[in-house]
C-alpha cells in the first residue's frame, strides 16, 4: 500500500467536508439569511437615517460576521464526532493539523468567503458611504480567516460536550476582539479619508499568523475531546 | 535537572511540601498585608489632591498587577502540563485560575468604585480598563471550559490549551484596545500617569503588593492541596495519612 501524500490528504478532507455540506444545502444558505436578517434589524431598530446608519454599518456587519461564524461552528466537528470519522482522522498517518487546517479552510468557504460577496448588500442596505466599501471589502478577506481558525479551535475543545453553543461564544468572543478593533478602524479612517492601509495590513498580518498556529492548537483540542 | 524535579511529580510529596510551607506563607501574608494595608489606608498622608479616596490604590495596584502575571502563571503550567504530561500542573492550572479571575474582578470593581468619585463615571472606555475586562473573560472561559468536562483530565487539558491561546492573545489584545481608544479620543485619562509618588505613599504599596502576593500564593498553596486530595482520593498514601478521620467520616 502506497501513502498518499500529504497534499492529496489535505485536499480529500476538504473535497469529502465539502460534498457533506452540499448533500444539505440548507446548512450553507442559513447562515447568510442570518447575517441579511440581523443587517436588516438595525435599520428597524434604531431609526432609519443614513447618519446613523452608515456610521455603525461596519461594527454591525463585523457583529453579525463574528454570530455567523459562531452559529456555523457546530457543523465543523460535531458530526464527525459523533459518527467516529474524527477519531478516524487521528489515527491517519498524516499530521493532525493538516487535516484540522484542511476544516478550518472549508469553514471558511462556506461562511468567510459569502460574506465576502454579501457584503456589497449589507454595505448598501446599511447606507455606508461608498468610499469605505473596498476597504470594508479588504477588511473582510484579511479578517474571516482569523474567524474561521479560531472558532475552530473553540470548536474543537467543544465537541465533546454535547451542547457547547453558549460556552463556546464564551471562549471565542474575547479572542476576536482585536479583529473588531483592526476592521472597524480601517473603515473608520477611510471613513474620514486617511490611509486605512496600516490596520488592513495589519490584520493581514494577524490573519497570517493565526493560519498558521491555529491548526497545531485544533490537533491538540482535537486529541483531548476525542480522547 | 530533571533528576532534581522528578520527586516533585509525586502528589503526595506535593501535598506534604505544601504543607510545610502554607503556613509560613499564609503567616507572612497575614503580616506583610495587614501592615501595608494599615499603614496605607490609616497611616499615609491623604493626597493633596484626590484626599482619602485614593487610598484605595492600595487594593486595587496589587491585584491589577496579580491579575496579569497569574494568567501568565496558569498558562505556563498549562504549557507544563501539555509538555511533560504532569498532572501536578494541570491541578496547579485548576489552583490558579479561581484565583486570578477574583483578583480580576476586584482590580475592576475597586477601580470603579474609585473611579465613580474622580471621573464621575464608574466605567469608561478607556484601553486598560476594557483589557482588565477582557481578561477577565478570559479567566472566566478557562474556568467554564475546566468545569464543563466531567473528567477533570480532560477538563484540565482543554483549559489549558485555552489558557495558552489566550496567553497568545494577551498582548495583541492589550495593544490593539491601546490603540483603538487613542484613535478614537486621543489621550483622555491622564491619571494613570501619575507623578512620582511621595515614598510614605510608595513604601505601604510596595508593602501591600507583597502581601496581596504572598495571600495568592497561599490561597492557591491551599487550592492545589485540596485538589491533590480530591484526586487521589482513593489512594492508599491519602488512607494512611488521613485513615483516622476517613473511617470516621465513612462511619457518620
Amino acid at each position: 500500500m502506497t501513502q498518499a501524500s500529504s497534499w492529496t490528504a489535505f485536499s480529500t478532507v476538504m473535497r469529502r467536508d465539502l460534498m457533506v455540506v452540499m448533500r444539505r444545502r440548507s446548512d450553507v444558505l442559513n447562515p447568510l439569511l442570518f447575517i441579511l436578517m440581523v443587517v436588516s434589524l438595525f435599520p428597524l431598530a434604531v431609526g432609519p437615517g443614513p447618519d446613523i446608519l452608515g456610521r455603525i454599518a461596519t461594527g454591525v456587519i463585523w457583529v453579525a460576521a463574528l454570530l455567523s461564524a459562531l452559529l456555523g461552528s457546530e457543523r465543523l466537528f460535531r458530526d464527525d464526532f459523533l459518527d467516529g470519522t474524527l477519531e478516524q482522522l487521528t489515527l491517519s498517518p498524516h499530521p493532525l493539523s493538516l487535516l484540522a487546517a484542511a476544516k478550518i479552510v472549508v469553514h471558511w468557504l462556506l461562511s468567510g468567503l459569502p460574506l465576502v460577496i454579501l457584503a456589497p448588500i449589507c454595505a448598501l442596505l446599511l447606507k455606508l458611504p461608498s468610499e469605505a466599501w473596498l476597504t470594508l471589502l479588504a477588511t473582510l478577506v484579511a479578517g474571516t480567516p482569523i474567524l474561521s481558525a479560531i472558532t475552530a479551535i473553540g470548536a474543537a475543545l467543544t465537541v465533546s460536550l454535547g451542547r457547547g453553543g453558549a460556552l463556546l461564544s464564551l471562549l471565542l468572543l474575547p479572542l476576536f476582539i482585536p479583529l473588531l478593533i483592526f476592521a472597524s478602524g480601517a473603515v473608520e479612517a477611510a471613513l474620514v479619508g486617511t490611509a486605512a492601509w496600516p490596520q488592513v495590513l495589519l490584520l493581514t498580518g494577524l490573519s497570517l499568523l493565526t493560519l498558521l498556529l491555529a491548526p497545531f492548537a485544533v490537533a491538540a483540542a482535537i486529541r483531548v475531546s476525542v480522547n | 535537572m530533571w533528576r532534581w524535579l522528578h520527586p516533585y511529580a509525586k502528589p503526595e510529596v506535593v501535598y506534604r511540601l505544601l504543607g510545610r510551607w502554607l503556613p509560613w506563607v499564609a503567616a507572612a501574608a497575614a503580616l506583610t498585608l495587614g501592615a501595608g494595608l494599615v499603614w496605607g489606608l490609616v497611616f499615609a498622608p491623604a493626597d493633596y489632591q484626590q484626599g482619602d479616596s485614593y487610598r484605595i490604590i492600595f487594593v486595587h495596584v496589587p491585584t491589577a498587577m496579580l491579575s496579569m502575571s497569574l494568567y501568565v502563571a496558569l498558562a505556563i503550567s498549562a504549557l507544563v502540563g501539555r509538555v511533560w504530561q504532569l498532572k501536578m500542573a494541570d491541578w496547579a492550572l485548576a489552583a490558579i485560575a479561581p484565583v486570578g479571575a477574583t483578583l480580576t474582578f476586584i482590580s475592576l470593581a475597586t477601580g470603579a468604585i474609585w473611579g465613580k468619585p474622580m471621573w464621575g463615571t464608574w466605567w469608561e472606555w478607556d484601553a486598560r480598563l476594557t483589557s482588565q475586562l477582557i481578561l477577565l473573560f478570559l479567566y472566566i472561559g478557562v474556568l467554564a471550559l475546566y468545569h464543563a468536562f466531567s473528567d477533570n483530565r480532560n477538563g484540565a487539558k482543554a483549559a489549558g490549551i485555552l489558557a495558552m491561546v489566550g496567553v497568545i492573545n494577551i498582548p495583541i489584545i492589550r495593544y490593539s484596545v491601546e490603540w483603538w481608544n487613542t484613535l478614537h479620543q486621543g489621550a483622555t485619562l491622564t491619571v494613570f500617569e501619575r507623578p512620582p509618588m511621595a515614598n510614605s505613599m510608595l513604601f505601604p504599596l510596595l508593602i501591600s503588593i507583597l502581601g496581596f502576593g504572598l495571600l495568592a500564593a497561599a490561597l492557591i498553596f491551599h487550592r492545589m492541596r485540596n485538589e491533590i486530595l480530591r484526586q487521589e482520593l482513593r489512594r492508599p498514601w491519602v488512607k494512611n495519612e488521613f485513615g483516622k478521620e476517613l473511617n470516621e467520616a465513612e462511619r457518620t
